[in-house]
């Protein structure tokens, strides 16, 4: 199976690989996965006072499409208010990278990573969990 | 040197241009059925027919008379299981193999248990390697055939054959191995480790893919099996099908020239073998699966903790290697062979398969060491789960969202 150009491309050159301080209230951290499934994704966010995400970073043990996935997640976020981080679709990150069908649990997981952090971020600060009622593709 | 490089030899293996040139002049001059007895087109392809099964009994220690034709190790494997089962079934409906064995010996035995036998799959030890008194324990008096494999196709373990051989006679049982692996690359001969039937390939050993055979004893005991194919009732009524005369000239040449050369050879590629494991297994938290010292000379199946198999393989673009990671295919199981030494889920995602072969130089295992210490090390810098590691946290003190 051939990977699409734009996956070698963030799995070659990933971006925004590394660690923030989750200790802090403006991170938020979403570690997803599970390493008996090949795939575990760590996905953190740093918060400013306006709910603006200005740094995204992530580590990720898997196949080269979860960390495609993940690494193109950190690129999406940064710049984006947490409202519309929310809304990233793990469809947007199937079509970006043209995953195929046995890849596509690799953007979903990198959707739960980013809802995760999120989450994460809000019971820091005092907010309640948003539930998913998502159902994916 | 060349890139990509093959390291992949466990699953097929460049034919050998010898091979080629010995099968060339069957395909168009000496193109004859080898079953027209009538006429000289007839007469010269039965003649390569005859050297090439000659050329594989001797490989193997085994009379001509014994060698049966397929179109593969799978056929083998099927007809050497299905046709025990349909011939001796009277006398018993058990057949007893093990957990590691390639999956045409695993299916067939899951066929032969819709037809109504009883077939039982014996664990293997952390190593790879099948407990004697487990299989004794399991033996009994309705127990037709022990069917375990030589070497391993993913680990390289090699088995006591010739001790289960002893088991499973004692109980009034036929023995059974798919050598496909060890054929070719260390001595085997049916008579010394007590074969009843023995299936090979051509394409594991620098022959051509669709050619295989399977060794039936003709002597102390006489074995039969059921034909698993109906037609004109070649190879001794056990495997019909007018005969892939190339195919078989380039098994019989290809099985001559391992066992001229397969002692020099096992010494190289053993020597190869162990220098590229011990400089692959100086990184932190690599460890080799199966046994290490009843193994193939070619074989090293190496887990890197903490990197995915797959995402490793992307890294190391330039080699050809195997994972027993699942996310190469459909299922996201990772692979049985590894599971059944024990060995954790996210070691078996972690592990790499180097297979060398007799066209692997030493240039090649350098340049591979050092792409897979540069790739692992990349990718644990990606790792969360190395950086965990790295601070202490017990992995197994996570509870994972298992997806």
């Amino acid at each position: 199976m051939a990977y699409s150009d734009k996956v070698i491309d963030h799995y070659t050159n990933p971006r925004n690989v590394g660690t923030l301080d989750k200790s802090s209230h403006k991170v938020g951290t979403g570690l997803v996965g599970a390493p008996e499934c090949g795939d575990v994704m760590r996905l953190q966010i740093q918060v400013d006072d306006n709910n603006v995400i200005t740094d995204a970073k992530f580590k990720t043990f898997g196949c080269g499409s979860a960390i495609a996935s993940s690494s193109l997640a950190t690129e999406w976020l940064k710049g984006k208010s947490i409202d519309d981080a929310m809304k990233i679709d793990n469809m947007d990150i199937v079509e970006e990278l043209a995953l195929p069908p046995v890849k596509i649990h690799c953007s979903v997981l990198a959707e739960d990573a980013i809802k995760a952090a999120i989450n994460d971020f809000r019971v820091k600060n005092g907010l309640a969990p948003i539930e998913s009622e998502k159902v994916h593709h | 040197m060349n890139l990509p490089i093959y390291l992949d030899n466990n699953a097929t293996t460049p034919m050998d241009p010898r091979v080629l040139e010995a099968m060339l002049p069957y395909f168009t001059t000496k193109f004859g059925n080898a079953a027209s007895r009538n006429h000289p087109f007839g007469w010269v392809a039965e003649e390569g027919v005859d050297y090439a099964r000659e050329q594989v009994a001797k490989l193997i220690g085994a009379n001509e008379k014994e060698i049966i034709f397929t179109s593969g190790a799978t056929e083998s494997d099927n007809l050497a299981i299905k046709g025990v089962f349909e011939m001796y079934k009277e006398k018993g409906n058990h057949i007893i193999t093990t957990v590691t064995e390639h999956k045409a010996v695993l299916d067939a035995c899951k066929h032969v248990e819709k037809l109504g036998g009883k077939v039982t799959y014996l664990p293997v030890k952390e190593d790879g390697i099948l407990d004697l008194a487990v299989l004794e324990a399991a033996m009994t008096s309705e127990t037709i055939l022990v069917s375990v494999m030589y070497g391993n196709n993913e680990i390289g373990v090699i088995q006591p054959i010739k001790e289960i051989s002893a088991i499973a006679h004692k109980y009034g049982a036929l023995f059974m191995t798919d050598a496909v692996q060890a054929v070719g690359k260390i001595p085997v001969d049916v008579n010394k480790d007590g074969i009843d039937l023995l299936a090979l390939s051509a394409h594991k050993i620098y022959g051509p893919k669709g050619v295989g055979a399977l060794y039936v004893r003709r002597k102390g005991p006489r074995v039969k099996v059921t034909a698993q194919m109906d037609g004109g009732g070649h190879e001794r009524g056990m495997r019909s099908g007018t005969l892939n005369v190339p195919g078989i000239v380039g098994l019989g040449k290809a099985c001559e020239l391992c066992g001229l050369e397969m002692e020099s050879e096992a010494k190289r590629l053993s020597a190869m073998r162990d220098r590229l494991q011990t400089a692959l297994t100086v990184l932190e938290e690599s460890y080799v699966n199966g046994n290490v010292e009843h193994r193939l000379p070619h074989v090293a199946n190496i887990s890197f903790k903490y990197v995915e198999g797959e995402g490793l393989m992307m890294a190391m673009k330039d080699l050809a290697v195997s994972s027993g990671s699942a996310c190469t295919s459909a299922s996201l199981e990772p692979s049985y062979v590894l599971k059944s030494l024990g060995l954790s889920d996210d070691l078996a995602h972690s592990s790499i398969r180097f297979g060398l072969g007799r066209f692997t130089t030493d240039e090649e295992v350098d340049y591979a060491i050092e792409v897979t210490k540069k790739s692992v090390t990349h990718l644990r810098e990606l790792s969360p789960l190395w950086e965990m590691f790295k601070e202490g946290i017990d992995l197994n003190s996570i509870e994972w969202a298992e997806h």
